[in-house]
């Protein structure tokens, strides 16, 4: 899709007329965004790994994440949300370096 | 009706922006209007008073600074609630607006020229949000090079922005236009940005007598503002301003073409309303002495008034000649000039700005192309461009396009097709060669 994942992808037949759609480009849905898996924004960038090992559950990284891709449990870090994560490596950054339980690897190594 | 349609007719009120309004009461209206001594700037400064909007973005420029002016002082006095604020340039005056009016606030401004140049961005957004507003526009030659007074240039560069564009030949009309503009706009069929264009100095400056109507039959003519769609709604959140994928964006350009044509309506209803409460009745178009005519003028804004003064002066002679004035160029009223124009032989359209490399300016190109559907007996239509930055127009050079029009009805081809009324010195060649577009005449 030429449209960088800013699509809906879904087919014509599935998709309002004009008439349906609010005026001036309204959206009344709040929290859509989750729906729109823009992960591989990353393309052949970078994909932070966590090292739970490693982690001090700071939570610097969930803090500054701009996408909210740190996944929570109890108040602690268990993962990142790889659909939304667009690899900015932020969080790698706000790591304390002490720990650096967060390393960026190319993305061309999961391949 | 989908879902999304049938939520979009929940009640949704602001607080604090909305109130129950009050019915209209004309005899109340005509007992306590007052006939006042106004510039345009003074009597749009009024209006704005009388309607109270609840923000007031703004940036002075000339010739509507005074616009601005007033309304700072009616705060200061405490005869306004609204919020002025005053910004760093014109760009972020329209940014404010848009915010604003996203908010779910009633939004004006004013500008001229270079301001509303320093507007482009914000004026597609404001149009493609849907965001009604109004904008009183105080038209000014745009630079280079630097002229200060009046044409259309402007405004005709904003006429494919989305907004609604009223253009007024007087300064009543001026005062009728904001109050006007603010229920047309905000009409949920309409739902679009307004510009009420006033010219340069000849109205923003110029003094007039004028009824000031009674503030609160105005505010009850106007009524309460209430959108559906607003930031400050926790109960029904909504956002503005998003990414809109390739799917989706044609869509929303069809909404507010929608808007525009449902305007034309809307336009016709706001202004019989207005006749009825104050006397004074609007339409799309402000015909005059067209009923057996055989040739006329087409004009928008204040020189109107000069070239009906010289169409009284023939039609003593016995010249069957008319002024045919346009108040909105957006929506192009086409369907309603073209019955007007159809029985007539010869037609010159009289455009305040210029388009360098077009054929010809912007009324008359869309005169011309409205009318190619009946070419068989359509009349000539010729384009003149006069006045531009603030060059007068006198009644002379309007005698001298009515006989250009009579010549032309007689078969003479050397009329030329477009030619700057007032300008020294030969017209460029490949213009005379244009020769009238040599319609037959009378063939229908």
């Amino acid at each position: 899709m030429s449209s960088g994942g800013f699509s809906t992808e879904k087919p014509d037949a599935e998709l309002p007329p004009w008439q349906e759609m609010l005026p001036g480009s309204v959206l009344d849905q709040a929290g859509n965004s989750v729906h729109r898996k823009t992960g591989f924004w990353r393309g052949g960038g970078r994909r932070p790994l966590l090292d739970l090992k490693l982690c001090v559950q700071c939570l610097h990284c969930w803090i500054s994440c701009p996408d909210a891709c740190f996944i929570l449990s109890d108040g602690k870090v268990i993962g990142i949300d790889y659909d939304h994560c667009k690899g900015c490596g932020i969080c790698s950054r706000e790591c304390p370096p002490m720990v650096n339980a967060i390393v960026l690897i190319d993305e061309g190594r999961f391949r | 009706m989908t879902a999304s349609r049938r939520r979009s007719k929940t009640k949704n009120e602001v607080r604090g922006m909305s109130t129950q309004s009050v019915p209209q009461d004309r005899a109340d209206s005509d007992r306590s209007r007052k006939e006042v001594v106004l510039s345009g700037n003074m009597a749009v400064a009024h209006a704005l008073r009388q309607v109270d909007p609840h923000v007031f973005p703004g940036y002075p420029i000339t010739p509507s600074t005074k616009i601005m002016e007033m309304v700072a002082s009616f705060i200061a006095n405490g005869e306004m609630q609204c919020e002025l604020v005053a910004v760093e340039s014109e760009h972020s005056a329209l940014s404010v607006a848009v915010g604003a009016a996203a908010a779910g606030a009633r939004v004006a401004s004013a500008t001229s020229s270079q301001g509303l140049a320093f507007m482009w961005e914000m004026l597609y957004i404001a149009a493609g949000s849907q965001l009604p507003m109004v904008l009183a526009v105080g038209n000014r030659a745009l630079s280079a090079p630097i002229n200060g007074f009046s044409d259309h240039g402007e405004a005709m560069g904003a006429r494919d922005s989305g907004w609604l564009q009223f253009h007024s030949e007087s300064v009543q009309e001026t005062y009728d236009n904001i109050v006007q503009a603010f229920r047309i706009g905000e009409d949920r069929r309409v739902r679009l940005p307004v510009m009420v264009c006033l010219d340069g100095f000849v109205l923003t400056h110029t003094s007039e007598n004028i009824f000031l109507e009674n503030d609160e039959a105005i505010r009850n003519f106007v009524r309460p503002y209430r959108t559906e769609y607003t930031l400050l709604n926790p109960d029904r959140p909504v956002s503005y301003g998003l990414g809109d994928p390739p799917e989706f964006y044609m869509e929303h350009k069809m909404r507010q073409q929608a808007g525009m044509e449902r305007a034309l309506q809307v336009i016709e209803e706001v202004g019989a309303e207005f006749g009825r409460c104050f006397g004074r009745h609007y339409g799309l178009l402000d015909p005059y002495r067209m009923e057996d005519a055989e040739v006329a003028i087409v004009i928008l804004g204040s020189e109107a008034g000069r070239v009906k003064n010289v169409v009284d002066e023939l039609r003593a002679s016995g010249k069957k000649a008319g002024v045919l004035r346009i108040r909105f160029v957006r929506p192009f009223p086409d369907e309603q000039i073209v019955k007007h124009l159809l029985p007539l032989r010869a037609v010159a359209v009289m455009d305040r700005s210029y388009a360098p490399g077009a054929v010809g300016a912007p009324v008359f190109q869309e005169i011309r192309s409205s009318l190619y559907e009946y070419r068989g007996g359509a009349p000539h239509v010729i384009n003149r461009i006069y006045g531009l930055g603030g060059r007068e127009l006198r009644a002379a050079d309007v005698r001298t396009i009515f006989s250009e029009l009579d010549s032309l009805r007689a078969g003479n081809e050397s009329v030329p097709a477009i030619r700057l009324v007032g300008l020294r010195g030969e017209p460029l060649p490949n213009w005379r060669d244009q020769q009238a577009f040599k319609m037959p005449v009378g063939q229908s």
